[in-house]
């Protein structure tokens, strides 16, 4: 328009295309963050993990009520309590090694120790019977077998035919070798690249289903009629993220209760070359770039479809790809330095988990900043061939529209008739 | 490319291209949308064939013509949702409608809106995409929803809505950020006889202060109530763009004419395709006019007993301009929403 005399009502334009993003964002994650079906996908994950840590703490409870065996003396009082505290004395030193030792209950005093314990009339592990110099162990075999040599050493301790003190023994702890740290890193990147495969992969499925919603709702022409479809493509995703990194957040919150709850310490995990919060920094970025990359992907072929089962045919392949690209950024992370790494770390799909596992083994930051850059662009050209393919797709033909072709061979007909109404008249 | 809206005034820019006739608007006034040659093929058949279209500012223009027609694709180019295999399009002057988004408001033909959403967020979202911001959007809505009798839905989610009251909001939404160009696809669609006559009258208001609205529709009645312009589109193509007076006048009036007489001179005043009916003659009015024939009818003693002219109407002109065919297409399509 002319620029020297603006008509007034060019005086207005449109929003720019963040602007737009952002209407589109702010709208899908209030939407998504405060839907029932975004609590069950909060609770899903969350669900097995706390199953797995009852289960575990249950079960840890058990093995150890089951590893808790006693042993029964049946000697002379004398040395059935000679035994006894000198028991007590040694698990003080030696803890689990040594069994519990009680006295055999005196309404089983004129049962002899083979019968007690094949008619299960009381829960010994093993009963000791004979004299402090000769005991005689009644078990079964495996139980003998694991408590000979306590037995013998509490015997022969109680008749101080084994040294009564124990010397102090210094202690020089060493984490790790050379070698073992290696190894550990190589641990620690195959968690990291785990875990951030699984977050791409299931939330970037959430993106597909968000899509088919929308085409189900129908307002997808709305918004492509009021906005760039490129603002749709972009907040949708960055929607998405946002929802990504709440879930994120809770489901890792959650995790590390329960992972220290458990007992497990930091130490499990060898710390990454490049340290524990860079690692952490760099791995928020790499699952934000793997998650655009992948979710752009996923909203490509969430155009193409109509319909959820459409959906879920359509990203088999990619999800199918997803997993082979994985493996190879997991089997390149045992190469570094490689041309194997490097082409890991030049595929966009891949150099996220390439990336990540680098850090973990590489305390160099340059080439994180290097692929950051690569993997943005990728996100940028990504995010525009989804958006124009979406466009095409989306917005194919009108509801009534473009029906089939034998409508339109109607119309022809009806065209042709038009001569013979005309010459009526 | 962008043109001074200065240049798109209606005085020179009706000129018929191809077979289209483009009968000129009797006014200078400039021009909200001017579409040239709009072609869109969809895998190699095409379903807009050439469109021309020129709608002034403050008019009521209806797109007219039988589903499948071309009526959706056609106002999705205008709009920029989708862009022409060929030719040119210009809204408010501009080449690229989104560039001009806060001006224009659009009602597609399939409703949507978000069925978790409250109407009055539903309708400041929709207000929000055309730049209004959000609270403002909320506060028109309630407005707007008052004003149509919808204040007690305004924190009901959509999903709890009739259908009507649906449409309604979504309608709504469309206008809350005080657009200069509205764009209805098929508006009157799904809607009762009531909310029909209410539509109208919001259509009529809005084009009252100065609100260009182009609407598609295939009830003709609907376009010759409201519309001073139309296009009549069928199989992609537009053999008719200009006034409905003018559609209208294509045909000649028809003259009713009951005599005393069985026959004599004056059957000589009739044209030659005249039929009769029962004790009625149907014939078109001569070019001569009114006042010849009346003359010819009198002293060939006829004795007329009754005689009427009826103007054609809109949808004589639309059997006349598209074809007996597609005038039926259009009354199966009615039939059919009927059904529905």
């Amino acid at each position: 328009m002319s620029a020297d005399n603006p008509h007034p009502i060019m005086q207005s334009s449109r929003l720019s295309t963040l602007q737009a993003a952002y209407v589109i964002a702010r709208r899908d994650f209030l939407a998504i963050l405060f839907s029932r079906a975004f609590l069950f996908f909060l609770l899903g994950p969350l669900f097995p993990i706390i199953v797995g840590g009852l289960a575990g703490g249950i079960g840890s409870k058990v093995q150890q009520g089951t590893a808790s065996t006693e042993i029964a003396v049946a000697m002379n009082s004398a040395d059935t309590a000679a035994m006894i505290v000198t028991s007590k004395t040694l698990r003080e030193e030696l803890g689990g090694y040594i069994p519990a030792m009680v006295p055999l209950a005196e309404d089983l005093s004129d049962v002899s120790p083979k019968d007690i314990l094949q008619e299960q009339r009381a829960g010994y592990a093993a009963i000791v019977s004979g004299t402090r110099a000769e005991p005689v162990i009644t078990a079964p075999q495996s139980q003998i077998d694991r408590w000979r040599g306590p037995v013998g050493l509490v015997s022969a301790t109680s008749l101080e035919t084994s040294p009564s003190q124990f010397p102090e023994i210094g202690a020089d702890v060493v984490a790790t070798s050379g070698a073992d740290v290696k190894r550990s890193r190589v641990q620690t990147a195959q968690a990291a690249q785990m875990l951030l495969f699984l977050l791409t992969m299931l939330l970037g499925g959430m993106v597909l289903s968000n899509l088919v919603e929308e085409k189900g709702n129908k307002i997808i022409e709305v918004l492509a009629a009021a906005i760039p479809m490129d603002a749709v493509f972009l907040g949708k995703l960055f929607a998405m993220l946002g929802v990504s990194f709440v879930g994120i957040a809770v489901w890792g919150l959650t995790g590390t209760l329960i992972f220290f709850g458990a007992g497990y310490e930091t130490a499990t995990f060898a710390a990454p070359a490049v340290g524990w919060p860079v690692f952490f920094g760099l791995g928020i970025v790499y699952f934000a770039m793997g998650y655009l990359i992948l979710g752009s992907l996923f909203l490509a072929i969430g155009s193409m479809a109509a319909t959820v089962r459409e959906v879920q045919t359509l990203s088999m392949p990619v999800t199918m790809l997803q997993l082979l690209v994985f493996f190879f950024a997991s089997y390149a992370m045992s190469a570094p330095g490689t041309k194997m790494e490097l082409a890991a770390a030049i595929v966009p799909f891949s150099s996220p988990f390439a990336m990540i596992a680098r850090a973990a083994q590489s305390a160099e930051l340059w080439p994180h900043l290097l692929a950051l850059a690569w993997q943005a662009v990728c996100v940028a050209i990504l995010i525009k061939a989804g958006a124009t393919l979406f466009r095409r797709r989306v917005m194919k033909s009108g509801p009534q529209g473009a029906k089939s072709s034998k409508r339109r061979s109607k119309l022809s007909l009806r065209r042709k008739d038009k001569s013979q109404i005309a010459t009526h008249y | 490319m962008d043109i001074p809206l200065s240049d798109l005034h209606n005085e020179n820019n009706s000129v018929a291209t191809g077979d289209v006739d483009q009968t000129p608007m009797p006014d200078t006034r400039p021009l909200a949308i001017e579409a040239r040659g709009l072609v869109k093929q969809f895998e190699g058949t095409r379903a807009v064939d050439g469109v021309d279209i020129s709608v002034p500012q403050g008019a009521i223009y209806g797109i007219l013509g039988p589903n499948g027609a071309g009526k959706t694709t056609t106002l999705r180019m205008l709009l920029g949702i989708i862009d022409p295999d060929e030719g040119v399009r210009r809204v408010f002057g501009h080449d690229n409608p989104h560039q001009i988004a806060k001006l224009i408001g659009y009602l597609p033909e399939e409703r949507g809106l978000y069925p978790s959403m409250k109407a009055d967020e539903a309708i400041a979202f929709m207000g929000a995409l055309r730049g209004l911001p959000l609270d403002e959007g909320r506060k028109r809505g309630r407005e707007l929803l008052e004003k149509h009798d919808l204040g007690h839905a305004a924190d009901r989610q959509i999903r709890q809505l009739s259908k009507g009251m649906a449409q309604t909001v979504q309608l709504l939404g469309t206008l809350v950020h005080r657009p200069k160009l509205v764009v209805l696809d098929e508006p009157f669609s799904g809607l009762d006889a009531i909310n029909q006559g209410k539509l109208e009258r919001m259509i009529r208001a809005l084009a009252e202060d100065g609100t260009t609205v182009i609407f598609s529709t295939h009830v003709i009645h609907h376009a010759e109530r409201l519309c001073e312009g139309v296009a009549i589109i069928a199989g992609g193509k537009v053999p008719y763009a200009g006034s409905v007076e003018a559609a209208r006048d294509r045909i000649p009036a028809q003259v009713r004419l009951e005599t005393r007489a069985a026959d004599g001179k004056w059957r000589s005043a009739l044209p030659e395709d005249a039929r009769r009916e029962g004790d009625f003659w149907y014939f078109s009015l001569p070019e001569s006019g009114i006042e010849t024939l009346l003359r010819a009818l009198i002293e060939g003693e006829a004795g007329i007993l009754s005689l009427s002219i009826e103007r054609a109407g809109l949808h004589d002109a639309f059997v006349h301009i598209a074809g007996e065919a597609a005038a039926r297409a259009l009354e199966a399509d009615i039939a059919a929403e009927a059904a529905r």
